[in-house]
Formats: structure tokens, C-alpha cells, sequence
């Protein structure tokens, strides 16, 4: 069976040779035209003159449009419809597009698109939460809160109490690929559009209302991403609608890809937020109650903002186990990019709260951090492994419930914590970093453990469904379609395995094909880890469907019992016969048996209130943990990740090697996120760092040279595809450790706790040396 | 202007090309060679990274910052041109070195190209490569299994294609038209000291019929002397991994463009017993190369000075000559003594390489003198070269400092101290080398020096670091060469887990 090798990824080879198309690379008709937007220069203010002669005469210009050219909805954002594809006169960011310009070629198009002479009357922009507090600049009315039991009652009343603060900086996805976008125009107003996307169906959705036609003319193709990471479930519409709209007006193909500063500059990335805590322990380090305030840094659109800051609050409890909790949540309007989807969406942001929570009040208390962590885990599951401290039944504790209200029933990390300090031989080399400290004035070590329990499912609850569309052709041979997208996860290859398992066939039989909105209607976006989950649940209903069609009619001709048919090895046995698959096949065609089914899935057992902050939004919880050690400069504050030890819980994996791969990315993204991926904005909205000159994502070099990654040998409580679980947003999560070993290399220069910043870029960590070191 | 070069092992020869189109437009649009990749247009990223051979060697370059006249003359080989076979892409393929894959020809290509010259440093062959995916671990792993695969067969070929005689126009028939159909003209017009080459290349001003000046391509300084003398205006192209950004990104048209690659004596590299002289044309990986052996530490920081695409295109004299505050280059220059040496026509004039850099934007260099080479004197090898960055590898410098400081009898006899990134020029320390000079070596000595770098400099804030942060690391950097000097462990790169 297919399903758990370690194949490779099924475009591999096509990678390696170049010969893998992007939506760039896709052959286009002579005469395609080019699109590039013209954009804002200010952060806040009004249009009040817009000059586009000089656009208009430039060498290769077809077509420029302004809002008022567009003939149906200006409208690109994925829900609240405040987001104007071309400005309707307001400008809200610097980088907003005000024009397009539709051009001969790519470079016709960029060099045009910077004659425009516009003229503003600029207005005080809101840059800060400073800013935006004073203004009350937020969405929706007020913040959300999230409250279980009486945080502040317990707080008072308990023998520690820690607070602090602290910046944690957003991030930009950089895909490899840029957004991009090509639009063909057909018959009749029909419109094919191939996107790099995340989610084919909100570009279908968009085009249509752009071009005031039914969602029935317009196709969206998506064959494979560069990369998305969040970063492509709204933020290409823009391109797709611009496309579209002038594939219509010019009647020519047009293809619209954003240079790389055009695309940092114009697009959403990772939410900024600033974190508050207040927690109260007792004095074995129980945590007795916290109090959280979010401040999220969302931009001038809502975008995804509500439920990206609705997870994050979601995650303030992580791997922990909160008597008492509030979560207050404050989603902050300001003129710079619209914050986004970003791998863990907002996950991350909640879970380094109480990560930094558990770090201070174990420096605070002098207990080993590992040690104080576990003794606030969730309970294990009944049946499960003993608990590594096990909780008291009383003093109103005897639930395992999440301060959502949902029940932790599957809780993975006491044994997993176990078996990874052992495996990492933690705690010899934490001695082994306290005697190097010792002993060294300058170079510091610093190790540090950190836990990950991700939430699985869409928090909006209709999202979790997904449909597949197989066919069997007569020659045995499969087409697999559902309404995934590939952006490098391996979701394509995982299904094919799914379903050359169902089948019983060896996956060269299956065809991998792009998405498309034409094959599978109405699809989620390929977000929220669920690819694996939703998709391979729906192509094995399609295939089950199939497979039982034919193990009808061969049972029937041969006076056997259905269930007595049996698909695998590539063949088809009924009692005694045996046939290939394509033999079954060829007779089942010949017996007029529909060869060709849809398949659907929706997740079972959740349902969640996001007002209230109460249900069971997740189906359930996937589980990581990782050790990082690193060293650290303390004249510069420049540091190394010399080693990262993880292991990770993939269920039973659809794909060891492939799930692998995503626990080793997402660890060095989610460290690149903390340590030197920062985002710079001037004090006139501008962003600094624009082009992988100024933001820094982890080079080859920064991977720990010892990076040791297993996978837990367990499997999904809840019944998933094959007991895996999803494995795309969780790892990014485990790079938390890394930022919290730089802490503990920070803390051996003093007494003080380090209460670093994020990213704790070389000059963060220096500060924090500072501190403690000099008191300044 | 005509060139030729070797594409995928098929001889390319184009009349009238733009002379700042890039390879990377020109693969993906001209021949739908779409494996070459766009990432950042930049070259900070190795999307489009190609393996360039000549007579010596195969280097991997970026294509999106490679004007297509660069190439004259050489092979050029790309994702496609490995025709699926290379042991690197069946490697990168069993150890799941692609996830997203749009990357991925460029990783290849750059392991491509360090195995054809035996690499092994492949953090160091790769630091020009940027992965969002895979987190590196395995392109690591298929890197290391292909150390010991063979070679292809292509590599001699490719390096064998044209002969520098091609190249000066002397021979025909190897495949390639003679490249610059002005240079026999202008050559015999250098002789007889007529005008300059430009004037004579009625091929190459045909085929710019717009109006705008013919490039031209000089084969030696003497011909680039006579012909910056007269066309001033000109922009000279190095490796134009400066120049190359003010097309792409600035999207500036350069009417008039003077391409240095052809001028191979100013590519020599002289090391003599009393000095090293670098041409303005010596790359840095050659640079590299030279000055590692005398002075560590430099090698060291030239290892971290962008990436190996960049560094193989990126020229000693362009680094100077575009006065860069933040080029890692001049202070280990200055800190070593350097003297540039310009030319103008047949005016040659020496002075020390910091008096080169007058203010931010603005050099000692009349109109038409050029960078012709740089040279520091031989010494004991005093020298420290702290490099500063948000990352270490294919990071602009937010500090840069060089020390070179001379202790004899235990006291302080020479300083020389230059910072980048700490002024709007590269700039010497004076103040702290006053302090040091014929003082004690001791840790009180360099603590009473380090508020001079007050008096020395007052850096900026801007996204790479705060001015503060600046100014204070700029002291650390001379308590770290004291440490380092006391044999103290201080560098975060030596340690291993």
C-alpha cells in the first residue's frame, strides 16, 4: 500500500529539471499583454490629481485603468469588501495600487507604471498602536474576550506574579514565486484564469464579481505554487481581478506578476503584535491564573485579521493547562500592508505568549523550565500515558479544558517530552551550558525546550469540507482531482497515495492534476493545515465510491459476495478470479458501471461560537516539541543555532519523509520568524526592508548544523485519513525554542530576566546583554 | 553590439543586442528557457542562477543581474542544458531537496557548478541561494552525496569554447563569429594612436539605430583609457552587480555603456615580495583567494561578502569605485594601507585608497579616470576583519570593522583602524589609533580608547541597525581584537554544538 512510504515529492523530478511550470513559465499567446499597478507613495491622505499622461504615452502602454474604469466591483478582499482593487481615491497605505497599466511587456509595464505625477493631500497616518489606540482605529467594535474562571482573582492571590511586555514583529511569507496571475479570455465572456493561489475558488468568486458574470464563466487553474505559506489565500486577487478585467477590455491574454519589492511592498504579511501577561504561580510553578492582552497589528483592510487574532487567543494556552484565564484580543486598524495569513495564523503569536509566560516564571522561581512546563501540561488522555506530574482531581481541577472550553482529550506531550530530553540529552548538556558559561566571558551558551499543541480545523466551521473528482479510465489507469492546491507541502502526492491505496494500485496509475474550479466546486483554501486532512478524506470517499461499483458488478458476475472482493497489488480478486486492475476496469466499462465519482468530506464534532469564545473549534490538536541550543556574541549580541533536536507528531504519517520536511522547514522559518526576519517601517509608513537586500529569512548557514528531526510514533485519536494528522501550520511553532535558548544564553550575563523582543534580531540580543550586564 | 557565447552546448550568436538586457529576460522570454527563475530580480536570492565555463572554470552566476554582453566569448549553462542526468538533481530528488521547487534550479545549478570545481564548503557554495521550504537539511545532504559522482561531459566542452585569441578577434571558426566585430579596428587604431575604438564600430551603431551610443567592449586598460577619456559619460560595467540593479530595480536606461570584461590585464593579480597589487577587474572569489593565505581574517570576511554568484561577478575596482559606505572591501583595504591607482588617458595617479572616498556619493575621480588596480604592502599579518550583519552569510554589512594594529615590545607601534557602515564613506579610526599609538597593549589602554570613536564617528539609524547600536558594537569590535589578540575565544562561528 502507497500510503506511509517516504516517496518523494511527485514533481521532484520535475523540479530538478526546470521543466515544473509556475504560472510564469506557462506558454502564452503572442500577443499577451503585461500588467504592473502604479502606487501609492503616501500611507493616508486622498488622490486629489492624478496625471497619467506621461503612463499613458510611455513606450509599449496599451491601457491604463483607474477605479473609474472598471466596470463592475472594485472589490479584492475575501470578505468584508473593503478592499478596493484600484483605489477609489483613498489612499490607506504606501504601496496601495492606485493604477494598472497594461503594456507590451513586463518591464514596458514596470517602467510605466513610475511616470505617473500624482497629487495628494495627505492626511496623519496611524502607524503605531499608540496611534491607533488614540484614534480607537480598530476592527470590529471593541476587543475580544476570551475569559475562563477568575484570572485576576488568582493572581492576586497567588504566592508569584510575573508581568511584563513585549514586541513580537510580523513577517514577511517570501514565497520564492511572486504573485502571479494570467488571464485568457474566451468565448462568449467565459474567462480561464491560472493563479498561484492558495484558494482557486475566492479568485473564481472575485473574477466573476469583477466581471459581473456568473461564477459558471469563469475557470481557475492552479497546477503549483512557489511557496505560499498564507501568503496566497487572499493576497493574489489583486493580480487575478486585475488580469481578468483587462483580459476582458483588450479582448488579449494578460499576465500580471509582481516584481519582488512591488510584492513586499504591496501585500499582507504575518500580524505584529504586542503581547501583555500578567500570571500568577504558586510556589511549585503551577500557573493559578494569566491575563493576556493582544494587541494585533492588522493594516488598513480586515483581510483575515479576525480570525488570525481569534486563533492566536485560541493558543494562548498552548501545551498548558489555565485554571484561570483572560485573553483580551484589540485588532488594530493602521495605514501599512493588510496583515494576513501566515503559516499558524496567529497560532504562533498566542502560543510564544505563554511560552514567554512559562520562560520568565521558571527564571523567576528557579525552576528548570522544562520541569515547570510539564508541570502545567494538559492530562494526559484516559488510557493514555501517566502524566509526567499528575494534576490534583480537586481544588477545581479536574477538567483538561482549554480556556475556549474545549476538552484536551488527546494530549501527546508527556511522553513525547520524555522520550525528546532523552533522545537530545538535555539534561547533560544544560550542565555542560552552565559550565561553559562558567567558564567563558564572552561567548555564551544558552538551551532551551519549548512544547507546541496546534489546533486543527478552520475556526469558521463551514470551511472544514472539501470534494475530490476521480475518474477510472478504461485502461485501469486513474485521474485524481480535488480542491487542494500544491504550494511544495506534497498534499498532491500524500492524496495519490490515499487513493492508490483505495484502489490498490501502484501510484504511476494515478494522475495528479492541476486544481481546478471547474473539476471541484465551492473549495476551501489549501490553509489551516487541513490539505492532507479534508482532501484525502474526499478523494477516498470518490475512490470508495468506485471501488465499490466494481466490486458490485464483479461480485455479481460472479455470484460472489461483494464483500469478498478484494482490490490490491494491482489486481482485483472475486473469489477465484483474478484480474488486473485494468482488466477489472475494461469489464466494468463494458458492463456500463460509472467509472468516474465525486467524492465530500466535512469534519465531524465541531462546533464553535467565536463571540462567545466557547466550543470545540478544533477537531483536534497536533503536537510538537523541539530543544535549540545556541550561542551567543555578547559583545555584538551575534548568535549562532548550533542544534535543534525535534520530535514531532504527524499521527500515523501519510508520508514519513515528506512530514519530515515539513517539521525541518518550519523550524527554520518559524526561528527565522524570531531571530532575523525583521520588518521596518519608517515614520512615514514607508517599508525599509523591501527585497531580500534589507529582510533577512534564514540563509543555508543558519540551519542548526546538528538538526536531529523524528517523528512520534503514534497515531490520531480522532478518525482521520488513515489516523495521520496535519503537519503544515505545527512545526513552524517548535522554532519558539530558539528564541527562548537565546534568552537563556542572555540570561548567564546577569541576574535579570532578558525579556527579549522579537525578532531578537543580533542588535535585540546585544540590548538584552545590555540590560542585564550594565543596567542599561 | 554582436556576441556569442555557448548556450546548453549550441552556439548563440545575436546581432544588435540591447547591451543591458539580462540573461535571465533573455532565456525565459527570447528562448522559453523557463527552468531560470525570477525571485528577487536582485540577485540576493539564486532563483536564476546559471554555471557560466571558460578556460577557467565554471562558476555559478546569477542571471537576473548579468548583462548579456558579460557573457561573450563563454558557456552558459542552465537547468534545462543538464538534460535531467547530473547526479546533483537525481540527489536533490531521493533527499527531498524540493518542496515548492521554484528554487530549486537554482540550488541545482550552484551545486552544479561547485561540483564541476570539486566544492565541498557547502554552506559557503550555497549562501547566495535562498530556500523558504525545506529548512536547507536536505539540499545539504544531496549536496554531500554527490561529492565523489563524476563529472559531466559538458564541463570540457563548455570550458573549452572559446579561446582568449577568439576573444581578441584574432582566430575565427571555433564555433563563433569574432566577437567584437570593432575590436581588429580598434586595436590597429590604438597603434597608430588614432581615435578611440568607439568611434569605429559602425556594425554596433547600426544596430542601435535609436539613437542611443553603441556599448563597447575594450580588450585591454589602454583601450579602456583612450575610451573613457573620450566618452566620459560613459557607465563602465564591471561584474554589474551594482549596475545591474539600476536596470532592474531603478529601471534607469544606460545610453552609453563601457563593459570591462574584455580587459584582461586588468584582471592580474601580482604578489611580490613586497606588495600585492589586485587589477579592478579581479573578481573577489580570486581576491579571495589571493588574500586569504596572507591575511585570515580578510579571507574570512570576503567568504561572508555576499554570495559565491555575486562574488565571481563583483570586481575589486567596482567595489571601490562606487564609493559604497557600506562596501566590506575598503576598510580592509585601508586598514591594510592600500593605494588605488586611477588612470585617465595615459595619466596614472596613486593616493591612499581613503583619500579615494571624499563624501557620501562623491569620490576623487575626475571624468574618464577609472580604477585600474589596488595594492597594499606585504606585512605581518596584524589584521582583523569583524564584519556585522543581520545574518552572517549574504548580508550588507551594518558595521564593518578592520584593525591592523602593530604591537612591538609590548607596546602599540601602528594602528590602522577603518569602519564601513559607520560614516557616509568608508573611513579610518584616526582619533582611536592616536589613542593607541605608542601605548601599552593592555585592556586599560583599549578601554581609555574607546570613547575616541565618538570623536571618529557619528553613525546612522536606518533599518540595518540603530546608531547607537552601531557605535557601540564599533567599540566592541576593538575590545574583541584585544580579546582575540589575548587568546580568548570571541567568535560565535568557531563554536560547535
Amino acid at each position: 500500500m502507497s500510503v506511509a512510504k517516504p516517496l518523494p515529492h511527485d514533481a521532484a523530478p520535475l523540479h530538478v529539471a526546470g521543466t515544473a511550470r509556475y504560472v510564469d513559465d506557462i506558454p502564452t499567446p503572442r500577443d499577451t499583454l503585461h500588467l504592473a499597478f502604479g502606487l501609492s507613495t503616501i500611507a493616508k491622505g486622498r488622490v486629489t490629481a492624478m496625471n497619467l499622461d506621461e503612463v499613458k504615452s510611455a513606450p509599449g502602454v496599451v491601457m491604463v485603468m483607474t477605479a473609474d474604469d472598471l466596470p463592475f466591483a472594485n472589490d479584492v478582499s475575501p470578505s468584508a469588501h473593503d478592499e478596493p482593487l484600484l483605489s477609489d481615491g483613498t489612499v490607506h497605505y504606501v504601496g496601495q495600487p492606485l493604477f494598472v497599466v497594461v503594456a507590451t511587456s513586463h518591464l514596458a509595464a514596470r517602467k510605466a507604471a513610475r511616470l505617473a505625477r500624482i497629487d495628494y493631500a495627505e492626511e496623519p497616518a496611524i502607524l503605531t498602536i499608540e496611534q491607533a489606540l488614540a484614534a480607537d482605529s480598530r476592527f470590529e467594535d471593541g476587543p475580544r474576550i476570551y475569559e475562563k474562571g477568575d484570572a485576576e482573582a488568582a493572581i492576586a492571590g497567588a504566592a508569584h506574579v510575573i508581568e511584563g511586555t513585549f514586541e513580537l514583529g510580523g513577517q514577511e511569507h517570501f514565497y520564492l514565486e511572486g504573485q502571479a496571475a494570467l488571464a485568457l479570455p474566451g468565448e462568449g465572456g467565459d474567462m480561464l484564469v491560472h493563479s498561484s493561489t492558495q484558494h482557486p475558488t475566492e479568485i473564481q468568486h472575485k473574477v466573476a464579481e469583477a466581471l459581473g458574470v456568473p461564477m459558471h464563466a469563469v475557470r481557475v487553474e492552479t497546477r503549483r505554487m512557489g511557496g505560499g505559506f498564507g501568503g496566497k489565500e487572499s493576497q493574489g486577487n489583486a493580480l487575478a481581478v486585475a488580469c481578468a478585467v483587462a483580459a476582458r477590455a483588450t479582448g488579449r491574454a494578460c499576465k500580471m506578476r509582481y516584481d519582488r519589492d512591488d510584492d513586499m511592498v504591496i501585500t499582507g504579511k504575518r500580524h505584529a503584535f504586542r503581547i501583555g501577561y500578567r500570571a500568577g504561580f504558586d510556589g511549585e510553578g503551577r500557573i493559578l491564573g494569566v491575563s493576556f492582552l493582544h494587541h494585533a497589528i492588522c493594516g488598513w483592510a480586515q483581510d483575515l485579521s479576525l480570525p488570525v487574532a481569534d486563533r492566536a487567543m485560541l493558543h494562548a494556552d498552548n501545551a498548558y493547562l489555565l485554571p484561570n484565564a483572560r485573553i483580551e484580543s484589540h485588532r488594530l486598524k493602521t495605514n501599512t500592508q493588510s496583515a494576513t495569513a501566515y503559516r499558524g495564523f496567529g497560532g504562533p503569536q498566542g502560543m510564544v505568549g505563554i511560552e514567554r509566560v512559562m520562560d520568565h516564571a521558571a527564571h523567576v522561581l528557579g525552576i528548570d523550565p522544562v520541569e515547570l512546563r510539564q508541570r502545567n501540561y494538559y492530562a494526559a488522555p484516559v488510557g493514555g500515558p501517566a502524566p509526567h506530574t499528575p494534576r490534583s482531581i480537586s481544588g477545581g481541577m479536574k477538567e483538561n479544558t482549554t480556556p475556549y472550553g474545549q476538552v484536551v482529550e488527546d494530549f501527546e506531550l508527556h511522553g513525547m517530552t520524555e522520550a525528546l530530553l532523552a533522545s537530545s540529552d538535555y539534561a547533560a548538556r544544560k550542565a555542560a551550558v552552565a559550565a561553559w558559561n562558567a567558564a567563558n566571558p564572552i561567548v555564551k551558551r544558552g538551551i532551551a525546550f519549548s512544547p507546541v499543541k496546534f489546533g486543527i480545523s478552520f475556526t469558521l466551521t463551514h470551511l472544514n469540507q472539501a470534494g475530490a473528482l476521480v475518474h477510472v479510465y478504461q485502461d485501469g489507469s486513474v485521474h485524481l482531482n480535488h480542491g487542494g492546491t500544491e504550494m511544495g507541502q506534497g498534499l498532491f502526492q500524500k492524496v495519490a497515495q490515499v487513493a492508490a491505496s483505495r484502489f490498490g494500485i501502484p501510484l504511476e496509475m494515478v494522475k495528479i492534476t492541476a486544481t481546478d474550479t471547474a473539476k471541484v466546486p465551492n473549495t476551501s483554501a489549501t490553509a489551516a493545515s487541513s490539505g492532507s486532512d479534508l482532501n484525502g478524506m474526499a478523494v477516498k470517499a470518490a475512490c470508495d465510491t468506485i471501488r465499490d461499483r466494481m466490486a458490485a458488478y464483479l461480485a455479481e458476475r460472479h455470484q460472489a459476495e461483494v464483500a469478498s472482493v478484494r482490490f490490491g497489488n494491482g489486481q482485483v480478486e472475486v473469489g477465484e478470479a483474478r484480474y488486473s486492475f485494468a482488466e477489472a476496469a475494461a469489464l466494468a466499462y463494458q458492463g456500463r458501471i460509472s467509472l468516474s465519482a465525486t467524492g465530500f468530506y466535512k469534519t465531524p464534532k465541531i462546533e464553535w461560537d467565536r463571540i462567545q469564545g466557547h466550543g470545540r473549534p478544533f477537531y483536534y490538536f497536533a503536537y510538537g516539541a523541539s530543544v535549540t541550543e545556541v550561542a551567543v556574541d555578547t559583545l555584538t549580541g551575534e548568535y549562532r543555532i548550533l542544534r535543534a533536536d525535534i520530535l514531532h507528531d504527524a499521527g500515523a504519517s501519510l508520508n514519513p519523509d515528506l512530514d519530515i520536511g515539513q517539521v525541518e522547514g518550519g523550524y527554520v522559518q518559524g526561528a527565522g520568524w524570531l531571530t532575523t526576519e525583521e520588518l521596518v517601517w519608517d515614520d512615514k509608513g514607508r517599508l525599509r526592508t523591501h527585497a531580500p537586500s534589507t529582510y533577512k529569512i534564514p540563509a543555508c548557514s543558519d540551519r542548526p548544523e546538528v538538526f536531529n528531526v523524528a517523528l512520534w510514533d503514534g497515531q490520531n485519536r480522532e478518525d482521520t485519513i488513515y489516523r495521520s494528522k496535519a503537519v503544515g501550520e505545527p512545526p513552524f511553532m517548535l522554532g519558539i525554542s530558539a528564541w527562548l535558548a537565546l534568552s537563556d544564553a542572555v540570561a548567564s550575563c546577569g541576574d535579570a530576566y532578558p525579556a527579549l523582543n522579537a525578532p531578537a534580531t543580533a542588535e535585540e540580543v546585544w540590548k538584552g546583554i545590555r540590560r542585564l550586564s550594565d543596567g542599561v | 553590439m554582436d556576441i556569442s557565447f555557448l548556450l546548453n552546448g549550441e552556439t548563440v550568436t545575436l546581432a544588435g543586442v540591447d547591451p543591458t538586457a539580462t540573461l535571465l529576460d533573455w532565456l525565459r522570454e527570447a528562448r522559453g528557457l523557463t527552468g531560470t527563475k525570477e525571485g528577487c530580480n536582485e540577485g540576493d536570492c539564486g532563483a536564476c542562477t546559471v554555471a557560466v565555463s571558460d578556460a577557467d572554470g565554471t562558476r555559478a552566476l546569477n542571471a537576473c543581474i548579468l548583462f548579456l554582453p558579460q557573457l561573450h566569448g563563454k558557456a552558459v549553462r542552465t537547468v534545462e542544458g543538464l538534460g535531467g542526468s547530473h547526479p546533483v538533481q537525481q540527489a536533490m530528488v531521493t533527499h527531498h531537496g524540493s518542496q515548492c521547487g521554484f528554487c530549486t534550479p537554482g540550488f541545482v545549478m550552484s551545486m552544479v557548478a561547485g561540483h564541476a570545481e570539486g566544492a565541498t564548503d557547502h554552506d559557503t557554495q550555497l549562501a547566495g541561494n535562498l530556500c523558504r521550504c525545506t529548512g536547507y537539511a536536505p539540499i545539504i545532504r544531496a549536496a554531500r552525496a554527490v561529492e565523489e559522482a563524476p563529472k559531466p561531459d559538458w564541463l570540457a566542452t563548455d570550458r573549452a569554447f572559446i579561446s582568449p585569441e577568439i576573444l581578441r578577434g584574432e582566430t575565427s571558426g571555433r564555433g563563433a563569429e569574432p566577437p567584437f566585430s570593432n575590436a581588429p579596428v580598434a586595436q590597429e587604431a590604438m597603434a597608430r594612436g588614432a581615435e578611440p575604438p568607439s568611434s569605429n564600430a559602425p556594425v554596433a551603431q547600426e544596430a542601435m539605430a535609436g539613437g542611443a551610443e553603441p556599448p563597447s567592449s575594450p580588450i585591454s586598460s589602454d583601450e579602456l583609457a583612450a575610451l573613457y577619456e573620450a566618452h566620459p559619460d560613459a557607465t563602465l560595467i564591471a561584474g554589474a552587480t551594482d549596475v545591474g540593479l539600476w536596470v532592474t530595480k531603478q529601471l534607469r536606461d544606460l545610453p552609453k555603456v563601457i563593459f570591462l570584461s574584455g580587459c584582461a590585464d586588468l584582471k592580474e593579480i601580482e604578489i611580490t615580495d613586497t606588495h600585492v597589487r589586485l587589477g579592478a577587474m579581479v573578481d573577489m572569489n580570486r581576491m579571495r583567494d589571493a588574500v586569504a593565505p596572507l591575511h585570515p581574517s580578510y579571507g574570512e570576511m570576503i567568504r561572508r561578502y555576499a554570495s559565491v554568484q555575486v562574488r565571481n561577478a563583483a570586481t575589486v575596482g567596482g567595489n571601490i569605485a562606487n564609493g559604497s559606505p557600506i562596501g566590506d572591501n575598503p576598510p580592509a583595504l585601508i586598514a591594510l594601507g592600500a593605494t588605488l591607482h586611477l588612470r585617465r588617458g595615459d595619466t596614472r595617479r596613486d593616493l591612499p585608497l581613503e583619500a579615494f572616498f571624499l563624501d557620501y556619493g562623491k569620490q576623487d575621480r575626475a571624468p574618464g579616470e577609472f580604477v585600474e588596480a589596488v595594492s597594499f604592502p606585504r606585512q605581518p599579518d596584524r589584521l582583523k576583519c569583524y564584519k556585522l550583519s543581520k545574518r552572517f552569510d549574504q548580508d550588507i554589512s551594518a558595521v564593518c570593522g578592520c584593525f591592523n594594529i602593530t604591537v612591538e615590545g609590548g607596546s602599540v607601534t601602528a594602528a590602522r583602524i577603518a569602519f564601513g557602515g559607520m560614516a557616509g564613506i568608508p573611513k579610518r579610526a584616526r582619533a582611536v589609533e592616536a589613542a593607541l599609538i605608542g601605548q601599552p597593549w593592555t585592556q586599560q589602554v583599549v578601554n581609555a580608547a574607546l570613547p575616541e570613536f565618538e570623536a571618529d564617528f557619528t553613525p546612522m539609524s536606518d533599518m540595518r541597525a540603530s546608531a547607537r547600536y552601531r557605535m557601540e558594537t564599533a567599540k566592541a569590535m576593538l575590545r574583541r581584537y584585544f580579546a582575540e589578540d589575548q587568546g580568548q575565544l570571541t567568535n560565535v562561528l568557531e563554536v560547535r554544538a
